[in-house]
């Protein structure tokens, strides 16, 4: 029997980088929340720089469950899904936000009308026939005030490319409008990506430094960046990056309404006879805890969201809640972030300090951005460039075919080229596919017992085919530059785990389609909110993170706003 | 001073630094178990100082689960992948035998039976060909038998394929180039190697500019009054203070 506690107004399933960024304006609205997390909060000292515990040993976290909840993945029918790997997400108090690159990307306005635009530019014959893409509800113009409040509320350094219309030099040239400048300017540049901007600019390329949410200078009662490395698996030790678990969270406890209640594992979302929820139980040690509420934000990372949702099966919702439609898990993809391109350069870049969001970027190829009509794809690439290296890492750095991987010829070879190499980060336009879904694995279960997360996902042909692409444009870039070896890596198959995970509760007008409505309610459940990058239908070309928090930050006004409609 | 490499420390030196027992048991800590039989490092931070003549503990280089015969096979091939024939330190220098051992005690367990069998089938194939355990071989025979590894083709030998010679690869990788709290890249030889000046608080735009011309830091992560491991009070921790 579960033990009840006080009732409250809102629970928010999961304090990580959406559900970190809800719960301030929904306290800041007056409402009481309670903010279940698995894990615990962690603190600076947890966050050296040691590649073995970082990136050879998984990212530090609080309490190991992620671990035992790894995600089977198999690329269609074919085959017999298996576990292996790490778990993209994490549990602690602020979540995969505290290990992330912090590259703080608006998606371009492309991504939001991907049918519409292709169509009208290029004909409805363009879309890939199996492909399950719609337009988002709204378009780029509708977030785009979201986008500014968690810009400004977690701190995000970058050089604006286009305001109000009015294009900026040194940014972006093809994003979006947007109101106003970021808070803080772009990350420093580095000798090398220095060289390689100079590089693009001499192919008649406008390069500019990507967006991040780490502080280039004082923000707030936080320091600007170090630039020791490390926190591209890890947290920051001066608590320069804006994760929320040290920008939003600490802002919304000064209320005193919201409660955060650390190692609380959430078990099942309840609801009654209404199909309405009623709160949500939970484990905390060996103790089941329900806690009753009379709405509830569902922000546990995407694949744990559409577990959950499997898993909360009741009379009302024999096939997990809110799936009456039986569209909960579908329209799942992960990010193609792969077939990346390796260079050697001739001479030392003095690469071993900075971190992976200090980088260069090349928009000219992603999104819709260049014209696609003699080509076989639709969407594109985002080159991006970075300036960070660890010791591990360097020493298994490619050997380019020149050497063989051990002995004394190859410790020569790593002697000389260590600092000489580098790998580009390509994040490529992937679309849902029918046949590409998420379910609950029929065999393998986490240690409580329960199903982890089948992924059964592959990318086709338009992400291929943009790989291949992207690649030709990346090695040009390298060998302008002056590389002398490149090594394309291969293009890319199985759809499996990542950070960059997308869909499975998609937002949409069409509830036969999709799960949420236009402001991430459920269709069939009024009272729940799905937040993260699982309502997302479409990836673009850039890392979603910003994107889902301004999507959270939306959903939760709108909860707040229309208080006695939702949740009344 | 570095505090990850105390093989060289006499007991008058730590008695003389007046080192508190915390930091002894720290040192300890960090070189694995590099410490004397019958002397658990409790046992030897509580021991009284020794008489003055006895000026320095022989460290012995204990390991926590491999075998004697296991390590002696483990060093040598490691000794192959990154050797040191050219007179600078390669993987035996580094200790990457000792990263691995203690890894293989917890995070790298699942690795452990894959170990025993491949280091029992290098000594078998060795006495086969030569009559000695694989340690003893010649380096060009030791080569030969890793380079048939790297392409499948001991037959007679099924445990040593490329999936062993990766995995040892990989650990003596990790083992020579980590940060020296994890047992292995002694005395900073790997970072040496690499060219890697080291793990810093921070870096400057002059010290980027240097690159591997900098002067190395030459410390731990853990030897960084940010990341220390003794414990600390709770002014020191930092960054937990997020009103609860």
């Amino acid at each position: 029997m579960a033990t009840e506690m006080p009732r409250t107004d809102v629970v928010v399933i999961g304090l990580g980088a959406v559900g970190g960024v809800a719960v301030l304006p929904l306290v800041t609205a007056g409402l009481n929340v309670v903010g279940l997390e698995a894990g615990g909060w962690m603190s600076s000292r947890d966050f050296a720089p040691d590649e073995i515990r970082n990136n050879i040993r998984d990212w530090p976290q609080a309490v190991p469950k992620a671990k035992s909840e790894i995600p089977t993945t198999r690329a269609n029918l074919n085959f017999e899904a298996v576990q292996g790997g790490g778990h993209p997400m994490m549990n602690g108090v602020g979540g995969t936000s505290l290990h992330y690159w912090a590259q703080s990307w608006r998606l371009n306005p492309w991504d939001f009308k991907t049918v519409s635009e292709t169509t009208r530019r290029y004909g409805a014959h363009r879309i890939p026939q199996d492909s399950t893409v719609e337009d988002w509800p709204f378009g780029y113009e509708e977030l785009e005030p979201y986008y500014d409040r968690v810009e400004y509320a977690l701190g995000v350094s970058g050089n604006a490319g286009n305001i109000q219309g009015k294009l900026q030099p040194g940014g972006n040239p093809f994003e979006g409008p947007r109101t106003r400048a970021y808070p803080m300017p772009g990350l420093r540049s580095s000798p090398f990506t220095d060289m390689m901007g100079e590089a693009a600019r001499g192919l008649g390329w406008q390069p500019f430094q990507g967006p991040a949410a780490i502080n280039s200078e004082v923000y707030g009662d936080r320091p600007g960046c170090f630039y020791h490395g490390f926190c591209d698996r890890g947290g920051c030790h001066v608590a320069a990056k804006s994760s929320t678990a040290v920008t939003t969270i600490p802002e919304a406890l000064k209320t005193g309404r919201l409660q955060v209640r650390t190692h609380a594992r959430v078990l099942r979302i309840v609801n009654n006879a209404d199909g309405r929820l009623t709160g949500v139980e939970y484990l905390t040690g060996n103790q089941v805890m329900f806690q009753p509420a009379d709405a509830v934000l569902l922000a546990s990372h995407t694949y744990e969201n559409t577990r959950l949702l499997l898993l909360s099966r009741s009379r009302e919702f024999p096939a997990g809640l809110a799936n009456n439609s039986g569209q909960v898990g579908q329209h799942y993809l992960s990010h193609h972030q792969g077939a990346p391109v390796i260079a050697l350069f001739p001479r030392n870049l003095n690469n071993w300090y900075g971190l992976p969001a200090q980088g260069v970027a090349i928009d000219e190829w992603a999104d819709d951005n260049f014209d696609h009509g003699d080509l076989d794809f639709i969407g594109g690439g985002n080159l991006w460039v970075h300036t960070d290296r660890k010791p591990i890492s360097a020493a298994k750095m490619s050997t380019f075919d020149l050497v063989p991987n051990w002995g004394a010829q190859w410790k020569a070879f790593i002697r000389e080229n260590a600092d000489r190499t580098n790998a580009s980060y390509v994040q490529k336009t992937t679309l849902p596919y029918r046949g590409n879904y998420l379910d609950l694995d029929p065999l393998v279960k986490d240690k409580l017992g329960f199903p982890v997360i089948r992924i059964t996902a592959e990318f086709r042909d338009n992400e291929k085919r943009i790989a291949a692409f992207t690649q030709d444009k990346m090695e040009q870039w390298y060998r302008a530059a002056g590389a002398v070896q490149i090594i394309r890596t291969p293009l890319g198959t199985g759809m499996g785990t990542s950070t960059h995970a997308y869909g499975g509760t998609r937002m949409g007008d069409n509830p036969a389609t999709n799960v949420t409505d236009r402001f991430g309610f459920a269709h069939e459940v009024p009272n729940l909110g799905i937040l993260g990058a699982s309502v997302m239908g479409t990836s673009g070309a850039r890392n979603p993170t910003l994107t889902a928090q301004a999507l959270a930050w939306r959903t939760a006004e709108h909860l707040a706003t229309n208080w006695n409609s939702i949740a009344g | 001073m570095n505090k990850n490499n105390k093989n060289d420390i006499s007991t008058d030196a730590m008695a003389g630094a007046g080192l508190s027992r915390r930091s002894l048991l720290k040192g300890a800590g960090l070189t694995g178990a590099a410490l004397i039989a019958g002397g658990s490092p409790a046992a030897l931070a509580q021991a009284p100082a020794p008489a003055a003549t006895s000026l320095r503990i022989a460290l012995t280089e204990a390991f926590e689960t491999l075998t004697a015969a296991e390590s002696a096979a483990l060093d040598a091939f490691a000794s192959r992948l990154i050797p040191s024939d050219d007179g600078t330190p390669g993987a035996h220098e580094a200790r990457a035998v000792h990263f691995i051992d203690r890894g293989l005690t917890g995070p790298m367990a699942a690795s452990r039976e894959q170990y025993a069998v491949g280091l029992a089938g290098l000594d078998d194939c060795a006495r086969q060909r030569a009559g000695v355990p694989f340690a003893q071989l010649p380096a060009v025979d030791q080569d030969a038998i890793i380079d048939a590894m790297t392409r499948n083709a001991i037959p007679e030998f099924p445990m040593l394929n490329a999936a062993f010679f990766n995995t040892v690869r990989t650990h003596t990788i990790e083992g020579t180039f980590s940060d020296p709290y994890y047992g292995g890249n002694r005395d900073f030889v790997g970072w040496a190697l690499l060219g890697y000046p080291g793990v810093r608080i921070a870096s400057s735009v002059e010290e980027v500019q240097l690159g591997s011309a900098l002067a190395p830091s030459r410390q731990s992560a853990y030897d960084m009054p940010a990341h220390t491991k003794d414990p600390v009070g709770p002014e020191a921790a930092g960054g937990a203070s997020h009103g609860h």
